[in-house]
Formats: C-alpha cells, structure tokens, sequence
C-alpha cells in the first residue's frame, strides 16, 4: 500500500478538493433552491436590485395564486395517467416481443428483428411530422388516445429485452416448464417475468420518465388545456404574460415535487436503471 | 420437392403450435410498431420529395426540391448552425466536465463524501426540463437576475442573456450543460471503476503520479466509454428543443424563435405554415446528422475491440 498515513500536505490537498466538488455541487442544486427561495417572495421583493437569497417575508400568496389560475392538478393527474399508460403498455410489449425475437425460430425473425432495431436509430423529431397528419386523418388530434399512441411501444425496449432474454432465461428452464405441461402463454405471462424483473424494472424507469417528461407530442397533439401534461402545462402558464416570477416558481416547485419525491424513495433503482438502459433525457 | 405439401409435412405439429403462438402474440405488437414508427418514419422521406400540406397531401412530386430549396433558406441555415454550435459547445463542456469529476471521484474522493457529491450533480438529472428552465430564466433574468448581480460584484456589466441572440445561444448552453454532467458523470464513473485497481497500484509503484495514471490509464481504457457519451450527448443535443423554447422567446414573446435549432424550423414549417414536404425534407437531414454520428460510434467502437 502506498498510502502515506498522516501525510498533512496529502490531506489538505484532498480537503481542498471536497471544497472545490461541494462548490460545484452547491451550483448543481443552487437553480432549485432558487426557485424555491422565489416562490416564497411577495410580488414586491422579486424586483428587488440585488436580488437577496432568502424571501425577507416568507409568504405562499404565490401558490394561492397558482392554484387559482392554472388547474395544476388536472396537469399532474394527466401526467401520471399518461406515465402508467405509457409504462404497462412499454413493459409489455417490449417484454413479449424481447421474449419471441430472442427464444423462437420462425421465418423472418431476423428481418423484423432488425426493421426495430434500424427504427431504434431514428428519433422521434424525424418523424414527428408524418405521425401527426396519420393522427389527424383518424381524428385522433386534441384527444387522450392520440397523446398515449406513441408512447406504447419502444424499438429500444424491444431491443433491450431481447438481450436480457438472452442472458437471464436459460432454454434448459423454458423446456423443463413445457415438460411439467405449462403452457406458452403461461410460461410467458408467469414466469419468464420473474426471471426478468430486474431488467423490466430498468425499463420502467425509462418508460415512466420518458413520458413525463415529453414535450413536443403534447405541444403537437393537444389543445385543450384539460387536457395538459404538466409539462406543457407549466409551460404554457409560464409564457401568459399575466402572472410574474413568484407565481411562476411556484408552479415549477409543484412540477419537481413528484419528481424528487419519487427520487428520494427510488434512488439506487432510478440510477441503476439509468446506467443499465443508457437513458438521456 | 415437386410436392409442395411435402415441405410442409416435415415440418412437426409442434412447431406448428409454435408458429401459431408466436403470430398470435407478436401480430398486435408488431401491428402498433408498423403503424407508429415504420409507416410515419417511411413517409417521412416520402413527403420530403413532395409538396405536401394537411388538406392536399401528395399534391405535387418536386423531386429534390426542397432538398435544394432548404441549403438556401435563411431560417434552416441558422438553425443548422445554432444547432451544430450548441450540440458541439454542450458535448465538449458537459463530457469533458463528467470526466474530469469521474476521475476525482473514482479515485481520490470515495466514500459517502463521494457518495454526497455524486447525488448533488445528479439531481438536475432527474428533474424535468420545464421547471428547471424557468428557474435558469429568473437567473438570466436581465434588471434583476442573480447572474447579473453576481457579474456586477467582479465589476462585470449586466448581460443581456435572454435577449441577444448570441448570448441567448450561451444561457441555453450553459442550462443544458448543467443538466447533462451528471447523467456522463454516472456513465463515466460506471466505467472507470471498471478498471481494475491493480493498474494504478502498478503505476504507482513505478513511481507514475496522479496525473500520469490519469493520462496514461484512465484516458486510453476509458476511451470506448467516453465516445460512447460523446455520441449520445451529440445525438441528444441535436433534437434539442424544449428549453430552447421555454428560455428563447423572442421580443413578441413568440417562444423559441431567439435562437433558431432545427426541431424549432421542423416544428414551425411543419405546423405553422404547413409546409410538411419541406418540413420533412429538413427532418431528413437532421437525420442524416444523426446516422453519421451513429456510424461513427459503431466504426470506433469496432476497431476499440479489435
């Protein structure tokens, strides 16, 4: 070992470069904590030249104001119904079709399997025009189900589950079932799940955040403000020129909150999940 | 083979049963996949050689038209360019940042210190995009932002942040730095405690310091890794779109025309004036970006392993 115990210049070298690490990590949080210092500001100390870090009186008039012009509920409700949907219907499709591309031999198997995979290579943005007119010719513009369409399957989620099929489901386990006289859809449905938790728990991760946090097929696809993702929700409230910085924050405290909450609780999952699926936000 | 029942009877009954499960399971999903990704991505480049609108699709072949039309439209040549500088400026800044603390935090900062610092740049990850832009909007905020301020005690003139182009450029860059570092960091961190301990611990012996373990085994072994980072952050930051439009208003208020990026061009051609060949014809490009770049990661990535 080379470690140099008592070393005095050794350790203030590394005090000094937790200081420096805290420091940055002060300015990773500081736009949260600004704006939770901002919502709980009266109107008249946001024009305040220099702005002070803390609130002089501490008040939620801006959240009373919030909720009584922007149906935020409604948003964060849209939102979480949006994300199940979006999640359950990702986990099974991906996992059912994971699951045959990986353990069934039929006539173009290779060939479907890689139309998903060259899909996987072209982002929504690309194609989003095309998407809108097919959802417009089925009247689907402006309703719930044209929002959720596309997010209920994911080429990557297909692709991902596939290669943990591979790797977690042994075929020695698939036949010893099929001997005992299981059937396929109850090997499928019961118990190839279990054996691929761990990866369809990554993959809801990934699922759910995808579609909390989308922004452009909600800005594309609706209208009616009832009908708002708290995204785009926020967004729009955010761009009335009616309301100021104090109301503002405060509707943007109320959007974190679910997620911080869920972070807190979820933590190690979220980040393994982040590290195994390779998500970007 | 003259019987052409003959190849079918070879095949066994239970693979019939087989083939029967898997069309019954795989149909629906495929079913969605084609009519949500195949069918739109396909038109996608079918329209870009059409003019094409909502209530007259397919009104005209125009061959590469709008291809050509678009290298000379103003709006699309400084969306491609904002677009370019920002995904470049974001990937150099927000890699080479996560490496740097990667490194540190692999190997001189361990422990539930480390731990700390690791949750702290990873929170911005988490949060979504909205809210975070608004909060980065009140720092920029020209009279009385605390960017401004904070300029001022150095004897820095305010900046007009969210209101010149340029620097408009800048505050979206720095927002989205921000927020990536700690998504590479946790990439990177994966893949540097990856290395195996003995290779430092032999260089150390040999008498090489931090910085030459630094240069000579974490940069080479990491290099898969970070290039991987690098083409994902590039991808990402080409489809760059929603705090562009939350932070970019222009001076009627008009979100996102400050500072043009091409989803912002896509998404007005598309949906403001209709224009949806030409929309498509620019989403073509944009994809063409994105297929170099993804080539490039796999031709790298290959000759890593080889």
């Amino acid at each position: 070992m080379m470690i140099r115990r008592g070393s005095l210049r050794a350790d203030i070298g590394r005090l000094m470069l937790i200081a420096v690490l805290l420091l940055g990590g002060i300015v990773m949080v500081f736009p949260l904590f600004w704006l939770l210092s901002t919502s709980l500001r009266p109107a008249p100390e946001l024009l305040f030249v220099p702005p002070r870090l803390l609130p002089e009186q501490w008040t939620l008039e801006n959240y009373q104001e919030l909720f009584a012009s922007a149906p935020m509920f409604t948003y964060l409700w849209n939102s979480i119904v949006f994300a199940v949907v979006s999640t359950v219907f990702v986990l099974l499709t991906s996992t059912v079709a994971g699951y045959i591309f990986a353990k069934f031999q039929f006539p173009g198997n290779n060939a479907l399997f890689i139309l998903v995979l060259a899909t996987a290579l072209v982002p929504f943005e690309v194609y989003m025009v095309p998407l809108f007119s097919q959802m417009n010719m089925l009247h689907l513009v402006n309703q719930p189900l044209g929002l959720f369409l596309p997010f209920l399957v994911l080429s990557y989620g297909i692709f991902f589950m596939r290669q943990n099929t591979i790797t977690s489901v042994p075929d020695e386990l698939l036949d010893a079932a099929r001997i005992d006289g299981m059937g396929e859809f109850g090997i499928m449905l019961r118990m190839v799940p279990r054996l691929l938790a761990p990866a369809m728990s990554a993959l809801a991760i990934l699922a759910f955040i995808q579609a909390w946090t989308a922004f452009i097929w909600p800005l594309l696809i609706l209208n009616d403000p009832q009908l708002f993702p708290m995204e785009l929700g926020l967004s729009q409230f955010a761009n009335s020129f009616s309301v100021n910085f104090g109301v503002t924050s405060a509707g943007a405290v109320f959007a974190m909150l679910p997620t911080l909450i869920a972070f807190i609780i979820l933590r190690r999952r979220i980040v393994q999940g982040i590290t195994l699926t390779g998500l970007k936000g | 083979m003259t019987n052409p029942l003959g190849a079918v009877r070879r095949v066994p009954p239970r693979t019939w049963a087989r083939y029967r499960f898997v069309a019954i399971v795989l149909t629906p999903v495929m079913a969605l996949f084609l009519f949500l990704r195949v069918v739109p991505t396909a038109q996608a480049f079918l329209m870009s050689f059409f003019e094409w609108n909502l209530i007259r699709p397919a009104s005209e072949f125009v061959g590469l038209d709008n291809y050509i039309k678009l290298l000379s439209d103003r709006n699309f040549i400084s969306a491609f360019t904002n677009t370019t500088v920002f995904a470049v400026a974001t990937t150099v800044l927000s890699v080479g940042i996560a490496f740097v603390l990667a490194a540190v935090l692999a190997r001189a900062v361990v422990g539930r210190v480390g731990a700390f610092i690791e949750l702290l740049y990873f929170i911005p990850v988490l949060v979504p995009m909205v809210p975070v832009t608004l909060g980065w909007r009140e720092i920029f905020n020209y009279q009385n932002g605390i960017l401004n301020a904070l300029l001022g005690v150095f004897g820095i003139p305010k900046q007009p942040w969210l209101s010149d182009p340029n620097m408009a450029l800048i505050a979206v860059i720095i927002l989205s730095v921000w927020k990536l570092i700690g998504y590479n960091l946790i990439i990177l961190l994966v893949g540097m405690r990856a290395i195996p301990r003995e290779y430092h611990e032999a260089a150390a012996v040999d008498g090489a310091g931090a910085w030459h373990q630094f240069r000579y085994i974490t940069v080479p072994l990491l290099a898969p890794v970070t290039l991987f980072v690098i083409v994902i952050t590039t991808i990402s930051s080409y489809n760059v779109f929603t705090q562009v439009y939350v932070l970019a208003s222009d001076v009627q208020g008009q979100p996102g025309r400050l500072v043009r990026v091409i989803v912002y061009d896509i998404f007005e051609n598309g949906f403001r004036f209709f224009k949806m060949g030409y929309a498509s014809a620019e989403a073509v490009y944009l994809f063409l970006v994105i297929l170099a770049l993804t080539f490039i990661q796999f031709r790298f990535l290959r000759g890593a392993r080889t």
